[in-house]
């Protein structure tokens, strides 16, 4: 019975042999491994980067709009401001909140897009009409001032909380709090400036953005042809993601009574954000296993590489495998050390590869500006499947070494 | 009376070739003592080197019963021949067979990997029988860097690692110029002197003057079996 620790030895003295030719070899499952782990990193990372910016729309969120949508496809029908466009009112926004069971907030928004004026700069953004709920109910966060209160709401008080994007728009240089912006001709106090959030999962920038009270934009912003309680849109945001089903079907019964309207004929629609956030997250992560699925062929690749040179190895060392059976090696011992040599081989390489995955993926996410997502179960995985690689392909070379007749391979040249 | 260290009855190997059957061992009957020293001599193709592979169990006879050491070699399996070879064989080949990338003290302690000898110890063993055969300062050359007689006795040092009841050279000299082979020729011969059964085969017949017993073979069957040493001591005392 052969020591472990002489087949090593044995192993790594044949590799060592033969330097250029093991280091071919294993470059072919360095090739593999490093594709596969790069471009399951570079898929994970697009995955994460897609959950996170849907996440930035607000979690647990349900989102009612007015006018109704088409089919299945997700396309809002193209309702002008005639009619179904003013079906949302404020009162709307009230009976959620009474009726609906499990709505931790309400928050009804009225949204137009105005000038911005500050100072001889101007900016075309989107001014929102919220109350102080709604920075609950979008997980908006304060970087620099203070938000409204409901009183300042209620008043329809002149004053905004400006993005971030509007508030380096207009104020590059000073500190935008307690400066003045003009909309529509008014002038506003400018209160507080909001954290960013960055691009959306659907590649808006939502820091476009203007936040007024929702009686102020009402008054003196959107405009006098709408019904003057009418809404753009009632965020209504859930306890947890478990009952967004639940209360998106009693937000429905609810408004359909209110607007006795039937299934079907709806003049509103309720969007829930965490399934559209699931579709997406499921997109991206066929992506990627369509991506890693294509470098694993590669790897494939690789371990044929370290078949073929097993074969030839096996070929040439026939004379001393020969006589390392007639001093005694049973054929385990000659199969242990010939597919010692083809795991070591895949194994080394794809090591190495990980390491170069990993690099790659870097260097990849950082150009697209991705986050680098490194599983710590990929890379185990990365490394267990090249052994297997090893494993596989080396077993039928070494097999076949076990098997040569040791008369034969003695008298072999 | 101890048995025979070897025993062979009727020992019948055919080889296929296409239409034809080649008998390279057509009904052998061998028996040697342990201590023994003898020589195969014969025409080329006389079946010698088929009848050492199967006495040193590299090869199974197509008939016939083998008992070597007590042990009959027909019913062993993969396992039990190659623990078998690596104690109870020593080969010597005609081409030395040395693996090139080991040290002399590496290809004598392969037969003691095999046979799960502790490192320290097989290196300790090997070591002494490279100088017990006269290379005690050659221990960390490879066989490139060594002389033919060097070479086989770097293999002569192999074959006795495992410390083996049987010694088998097929040719050992075969490979050599005269004068060193005659030195790998006293080597066997002092082993033998020390108690070691040796079987070797050759064409010269002043190698096989030099053993105990001579066995002549010629197509496949053994033709004469002549004791030595009783026709040196007849020849003495003329
Ligand atoms: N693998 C084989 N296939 C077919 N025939 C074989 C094979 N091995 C040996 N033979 C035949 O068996 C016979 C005996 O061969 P063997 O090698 O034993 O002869 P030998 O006495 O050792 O000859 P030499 O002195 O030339 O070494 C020969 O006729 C040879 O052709
Ligand atoms: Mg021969």
């Amino acid at each position: 019975m052969m020591r472990t620790s002489d087949l090593v030895s044995s192993a790594a003295r044949a590799l060592r042999a033969n330097p250029m030719r093991s280091a071919l070899t294993a470059l072919g499952v360095i090739i593999g491994v490093a594709s596969v782990v790069a471009m399951v990193a570079l898929g994970s990372g697009a995955q994460a980067q897609v959950e996170r910016s849907i996440a930035s729309l607000g979690s647990n969120l349900l989102i009612v709009v007015p006018g109704s949508m088409r089919g299945g496809g997700g396309v809002r029908a193209a309702a002008g401001p005639g009619a179904g466009w003013d079906s949302l009112t404020i009162e709307d926004a009230n009976a959620i909140r009474q009726q609906v069971e499990g709505a931790v907030v309400v928050a009804p928004s009225q949204r137009s897009r105005a000038q911005v004026i500050a100072e001889g700069l101007n900016w075309n953004t989107q001014v929102e009409g919220v109350t102080p709920d709604y920075l609950v109910a979008r997980d908006w966060e304060i970087a620099q001032g203070r938000f409204f209160e409901d009183s300042e709401e209620r008043q329809a008080r002149r004053i905004v909380v400006l993005g971030a994007t509007v508030a380096n728009e207009l104020f590059p240089n000073v500190d935008p709090v307690g400066q003045t912006v003009r909309i529509n001709g008014g002038a506003f106090e400018v209160i507080g400036v909001l954290a960013s959030k960055g691009q959306s999962g659907f590649g808006m920038d939502q820091d476009d953005i203007v936040l007024a009270p929702l009686t102020t934009v009402k008054r003196r912003i959107s405009g006098r042809n709408r019904r003057a309680d009418s809404v753009s849109q009632i965020s209504v945001k859930a306890a947890n993601e478990g009952e967004l089903n639940r209360m998106q079907q009693d937000v429905e019964t609810l408004l359909r009574q209110r607007h006795r309207t039937r299934e079907g004929e709806d003049d509103f629609t309720v969007q829930n954000l965490s399934s559209i956030t699931q579709a997406a997250a499921q997109t991206t992560q066929v992506f990627t296993y369509l991506l890693g699925g294509i470098s694993a062929v590669s790897l494939l690749v690789g371990g044929i590489g370290i078949m073929n040179i097993m074969l030839v190895s096996v070929t040439e060392r026939t004379r001393e495998i020969g006589l390392r059976k007639a001093l005694g090696a049973r054929q385990s011992d000659i199969l242990h050390q010939f597919g010692l040599e083809a795991v070591t081989l895949s194994v080394a390489g794809g090591i190495i590869g990980l390491v170069l995955g990993v690099l790659g993926a870097w260097g990849m996410t950082s150009l697209f500006n991705l986050p680098l997502v490194v599983a710590p179960q990929n890379a185990a995985m990365a490394i267990g499947f090249s052994a297997l690689v090893g494993v596989v392909f080396g077993a039928y070379p070494a097999w076949r070494a076990a098997q040569l007749d040791p008369i034969e391979a003695l008298r072999r040249e | 009376m101890a048995p025979p260290l070897i025993e062979a009855h009727d020992v019948v190997k055919l080889y296929q070739m296409g239409e034809e059957t080649v008998r390279a061992l057509d009904g052998v009957d061998l028996s040697i003592e342990r201590g023994g020293f003898c020589a195969i001599i014969g025409p080329s193709g006389s079946g010698k080197s088929t009848l050492m592979n199967i006495i040193g169990a590299l090869d199974k006879p197509t008939s016939g019963r083998i008992v070597i050491d007590g042990a009959e070699i027909g019913g062993m399996d993969d396992e039990g021949l190659a623990g078998f070879r690596n104690r109870t064989i020593g080969f010597v080949f005609q081409s030395f067979n040395l693996l090139p990338r080991l040290t002399a003290l590496e290809n004598v302690e392969l037969p003691m990997i095999y046979g799960g000898i502790a490192p320290a110890e097989r290196r300790e063993r090997a070591a002494a029988l490279l100088h017990r055969v006269g290379l005690g300062d050659r221990v960390a050359h490879r066989p490139t860097q060594l002389s033919g007689g060097q070479q086989q006795r770097v293999a002569v040092a192999r074959a006795l690692a495992c410390r083996p009841a049987l010694l088998l050279a097929d040719e050992p000299t075969g490979a050599l110029d005269t004068n060193t082979g005659k030195e790998i020729l006293a080597l066997f011969s002092e082993l033998s002197r020390e108690g070691a059964t040796i079987v070797l085969v050759t064409h010269d017949a002043e190698v096989a003057a030099a053993t105990k017993r001579t066995i002549e073979m010629r197509d496949g069957r053994i033709i004469a079996d002549t004791n030595n040493e009783r026709i040196s001591r007849h020849d003495a005392h003329v």
